[in-house]
């Protein structure tokens, strides 16, 4: 009996390319994708000393390689500084974005912290302003 | 007397597969200025999360078991898992083993990608994944497919080194995130170009972290550090025969820590379902993460 790979080959060629055609048809503008339930999603952590200091815990140990330990951004990562996330952006927007990530345009899901850590890195990073 | 043979004998194996590891950890963990990974506690199931890109996972994996009437092995890879984008992952494993009363080879290497298609989250998130191994004797216990069985570790290693398992490895990954919970599921076919029939096997697996909230102050066991949950798997025959007839099947608890230094360490018993797995099997794991790996090396280049 023969092998025939090239069928598995072009099987694994075409997973690509249709990842990568999903991938095409995104865009980084990623606060208009935010729903309004979303939005206006209230922060259970907020006005919490303690919830600044664990959420700058958490943005050191997985937010600062990219966007500096200051959160003032990088060469390719934006500042978190910015008008856009500290006035723009809610506590549900910060939270949307966390969950889903915007892949695209190279930021991760997190959505493995869990809700807990994430309002809480929302909570620092929102005390930066 | 059969303690002490079995300890000098894991010090060996793991002095000759794990110092390839080491020796490349130890040269790679200077330019790690701040390097720290949070992973699910799973030894064969594959969750829907990616690797950051930019970010490359080096991983010790290690599983031992003692066949019924065979002698007992440790099956260990090294593994670099590199994150090109954020919806494209590539992994790179060196495999070996070593076996008591035989030997101690290196079985092969395999090249895995996985693809994201789905850009959100959703309440079940699809993970594709293609891979190619090119192994032989191989004792990892990676994933359990087709009739893959206790009887497999009874081959002597010069015997089974001949067979050369050139093999294509898809799988559909499904992972969920609910309250604190990652749930997967893995369904996997396998294919060797040698004309053998296409081979089936399954992954689950669920995790918690102990603690979801962060504390305020740094801690080393706090509760927060640590994930607890439970995997099952095993092979579901092959085309000319689909089932559970004659396959393995395990189940165990895992737990990891986040320790200090970005370093995770997991661990797992792991137990036969049934007469054709393997009566116990235990692995455990070294992982650390380097964050941004090439940018270290831009930096040095200024």
């Amino acid at each position: 009996m023969t092998s025939r790979p090239a069928p598995f080959f072009i099987a694994a060629l075409l997973i690509l390319w249709c990842a990568m055609a999903a991938f095409a048809t995104s865009n980084g503008a990623w606060l208009s994708n935010v729903s309004q339930r979303e939005r206006e999603r209230v922060n259970p952590y907020r006005d919490q000393s303690d919830a600044v200091a664990a959420g700058r815990r958490i943005f050191l140990d997985h937010c600062a390689h990219c966007h500096g330990q200051d959160a003032e951004g990088t060469k390719k990562r934006p500042s978190l500084k910015s008008s856009r996330v500290q006035h723009e952006a809610t506590d549900g927007d910060l939270h949307w974005l966390l969950v889903n990530g915007n892949r695209s345009q190279g930021m991760p899901s997190w959505v493995k912290l869990g809700d807990p850590q994430i309002w809480q890195v929302i909570c620092y990073v929102k005390s930066l302003h | 007397m059969g303690g002490a043979v079995l300890a000098s004998w894991v010090r060996a194996a793991l002095a000759r597969i794990g110092g390839a590891a080491l020796l490349l950890t130890g040269m790679l963990l200077p330019s790690c200025l701040q390097c720290h990974a949070q992973e699910y506690p799973y030894f064969v199931t594959y969750s829907q999360e990616m690797e950051e890109p930019g970010n490359l996972d080096i991983e010790w994996f290690n599983a031992v078991g003692n066949p019924p009437g065979g002698n007992r092995f440790m099956g260990s890879d090294v593994e670099f898992e590199y994150g090109l984008k954020g919806w494209w992952t590539t992994e790179f494993y060196l495999d070996g083993q070593a076996t008591q009363n035989d030997s101690t080879i290196f079985t092969g290497f395999r090249w895995e990608n996985r693809f994201r298609p789905l850009s959100r989250e959703h309440w079940i998130n699809p993970v594709l994944y293609a891979e190619f191994e090119d192994t032989s004797a191989d004792k990892t216990l990676r994933e359990v497919v087709g009739h893959d069985g206790r009887y497999d570790f009874l081959v002597p290693n010069r015997l089974a080194h001949m067979d050369k398992e050139r093999e294509l490895e898809l799988k559909l990954i499904l992972g969920s995130n609910l309250h604190g919970w990652n749930i997967s599921e893995n369904f996997i076919g396998e294919k060797n170009f040698a004309g053998d029939p296409w081979e089936f096997g399954y992954a689950f697996g669920a995790s918690r972290p102990l603690q979801l909230a962060a504390s305020a102050r740094e801690c080393v066991f706090c509760a927060e550090k640590f994930q607890a949950g439970v995997e099952m798997y095993g092979g579901l025959g092959d085309a000319s025969g689909f089932g559970l007839h004659l396959t393995s099947q395990y189940l165990g608890p895992t737990v990891n820590w986040a320790a200090p230094n970005g370093m995770t360490v997991t661990f797992s018993p792991q137990f036969g379902l049934n007469g054709y797995s393997l009566p116990v099997l235990y692995r455990f794991s070294v992982s650390y993460e380097f964050q941004q790996f090439f940018s270290h090396f831009h930096r040095s280049g200024q």
